[in-house]
């Protein structure tokens, strides 16, 4: 890579890590805006003695400046002591662990769904004439309206009644019967982000189809598949790959609707339940997991499109 | 003929037309009325006390009676419905109309002054950006406990980013315009020029986003809702109906979760048409 792009993409990421820490004392201030106070919540419904709440303050740092609070919180997550529940009592890395890899599993294989389908429709409608385009465009428009506890309830509804193919609740054990259990979670995770994504690839492909280098290489008589492959689906995919890293995060988020409607025990259902439980700590860690994967894979996205298009990182000329 | 009836013929004339040249709008735009009509006059609509238990038959199938059937609690669904329209549509109206307010105000200022201000601003925006919509209500609710409340400020703030971007981006082209210099050189004071000359041209966009984001509201509130942490049961919102009509998915009787989440995708459907040509309209009438 050429050291222009390297310098590039070391702005991108430190612009990233600004990012990631100023969400990340965004999240800690929630725990300062709760009303009520930490040590009740604590104790429980105990009354606690003047020592148990000299003990409660100075096992959870409470004394400590604001500033010194955050760091000990925000350093915990690379040394694994993330808090501790105000509900469970325990650590939080101890509920959050057993419970990461299902939703992780619900996600890769959502993503695998919407990467497959989204890109894959957007391509025909760009490129397969137009009654193609227009069955994607009205179906796209209807995956558009159709969030995943609709298509959960749909799906629930005609596999557990009608069809029978899939299992509609728990999470299955194993990872072949994990998947199996998986599938109608996904999709419903993924039908509307495959409309998105769908709507995104033919945008891109359609603007790379209509472009001078395009029109050349059709001049040149090159065949139409390499056209396809080398210059108009390459110089698509940074578009399509930009939205990514935002997708994936909210994926996570999203990953809790299906976890409730189909009774998995995933990370996204620890959310839920800790939310309703006003379990503060373990929100805040769920939340700042979220916006580590938006940031990473918003680098790794930057990445990639650098690889791609060493151009597009050019420092931009001034108008 | 009297004068009523020729108007009518107009009117009917004129939409005929519309419904020729553009009938998707057109189908979604009765459909919103509709929706509408519901959200304001649906407890007088209403044939039963929504909340009245054992009106109709546990779980029953649609009748004439109770044309949506009743649910676990032998409750009329299509009251139900009626009655939820309220505060489904209010919530994501709250939403869009808090960031659209906030997130122009923010944008109009980071492109006005510049500099410093616009520095911060749009590093504000992008921090807020990396945290998901539906995380930021969850966050909310973990604070301030269950109800519509928090979520709606929370995804008011959550949808600022995309206001902001926006706005931020069209006031800085419109402020690059002749006009607002030859304004400036004539002694136009800056107020005069933000709120006579900038804010009217950003209208249609920021009406165009706020259509769009309506959709996403609705789809996010309803999600809380159907998470157990927005509205609580009795109430009638959409989203609390699907939540607790799901087990009967089971039994047989799908209308108790599927009437509702029919109305979310109908109305999100024809917001979603609405606000693509809404946009349309808005970039259109920049050229």
């Amino acid at each position: 890579m050429n050291p222009r792009v390297l310098v590039q993409l070391a702005r991108q990421l430190g612009s990233l890590t600004l990012t990631l820490f100023l969400s990340s004392v965004v999240i800690f201030c929630a725990v300062l805006l709760t009303p009520g106070d930490p040590v009740s919540a604590f104790a429980g419904g105990t009354r606690p003695t003047p020592e148990m709440i000299a003990a409660i303050r100075a096992e959870h740092h409470l004394d400590d400046p604001v500033w010194l609070q955050y760091l000990h919180w925000a350093g915990g997550v690379f040394t694994g002591d993330l808090g501790t529940s105000y509900v469970y009592r325990t650590d939080v890395v101890d509920l959050i662990a057993p419970r990461v890899g299902i939703t992780v599993l619900l996600v890769a294989y959502a993503v695998v769904l919407i990467a497959v389908f989204g890109v894959g429709s957007g391509i025909v409608a760009a490129t397969r004439g137009r009654i193609a385009d227009r069955a994607v465009l009205i179906a796209t428009s209807i995956g558009m309206a159709l969030p995943t506890f609709v298509v959960a309830i749909l799906l629930i509804w005609i596999f557990a009644r009608v069809l029978g193919w899939f299992p509609v609740y728990g999470a299955g054990e194993g990872f072949l019967d994990e998947l199996y259990h998986l599938t109608l979670p996904a999709i419903s995770l993924a039908v509307l982000y495959i409309a998105y994504l769908s709507r995104i690839t033919r945008g891109a492909v359609v603007g790379q189809l209509h472009s001078e280098h395009v029109e050349t290489a059709r001049v040149r008589g090159i065949p139409r598949a390499r056209i396809f492959r080398r210059h108009v689906f390459l110089n698509a995919s940074p578009q399509i790959l930009a939205v990514s890293g935002a997708t994936v995060a909210g994926l996570f988020a999203v990953s809790a609707i299906a976890e409730q409607a189909f009774g998995i025990g995933g990370l996204g259902s620890l959310l839920t339940e800790a939310a309703a439980r006003k379990d503060v700590p373990v929100v805040q860690v769920i939340s700042l997991l979220l916006v580590v994967v938006f940031v990473v894979l918003n680098a790794l996205a930057d990445v990639a499109i650098a690889i791609i298009d060493p151009d597009s990182v050019k420092p931009r000329r001034t108008a | 003929m009297s004068v009523a009836q020729l108007a009518g013929g107009r009117v009917s004339t004129a939409l005929r037309r519309a419904a020729r040249r553009d009938p998707l709008v057109v189908a979604a735009s009765i459909v919103m009325l509709g929706i509408a009509v519901m959200a304001v006059f649906g407890p007088v609509l209403a044939p039963y006390d929504p909340d009245a238990l054992y009106v109709g038959p546990i779980s029953g199938p649609p009748t004439l009676a109770h044309p949506f059937g009743t649910d676990d609690l032998g409750r009329d669904i299509l009251s139900r419905v009626l009655v939820g329209a309220g505060p489904s549509v209010l919530g994501p109206i709250v939403v869009v109309t808090i960031s659209s307010v906030l997130g122009a105000a923010i944008a109009i200022g980071a492109a006005w002054f510049g500099g410093a201000v616009d520095a911060v601003s749009s590093r504000l925006i992008e921090v807020l950006f990396a945290i998901p919509g539906l995380v930021l209500a969850v966050l909310a609710v973990a604070m301030f406990g269950k109800g519509l409340l928090a979520p709606a400020v929370a995804l008011s703030i959550a949808y600022l980013p995309l206001v902001a971007r926006l706005i931020r981006a069209l006031a800085r082209q419109e402020l690059a315009k002749p006009y607002v210099a030859a304004l400036r050189v004539q002694g136009v004071g800056g107020a005069a020029i933000c709120f006579r000359h900038l804010v009217p041209a950003l209208l249609p966009a920021l009406f165009a986003q706020a259509t769009v984001g309506f959709g996403y509201a609705m789809l996010d509130l309803a999600a809380i809702s159907f998470l157990g942490l927005g509205a609580q049961p009795p109430a009638s919102d959409w989203g609390v109906m699907i939540a607790s009509g799901q087990p009967a998915l089971l039994t047989g009787a799908p209308e108790q979760a599927v009437i509702p989440a029919a109305f979310v995708v109908i109305t999100v459907l024809a917001v979603n048409i609405l606000g693509a040509r809404v946009t349309a309209w808005a970039e259109g009438g920049d050229r």
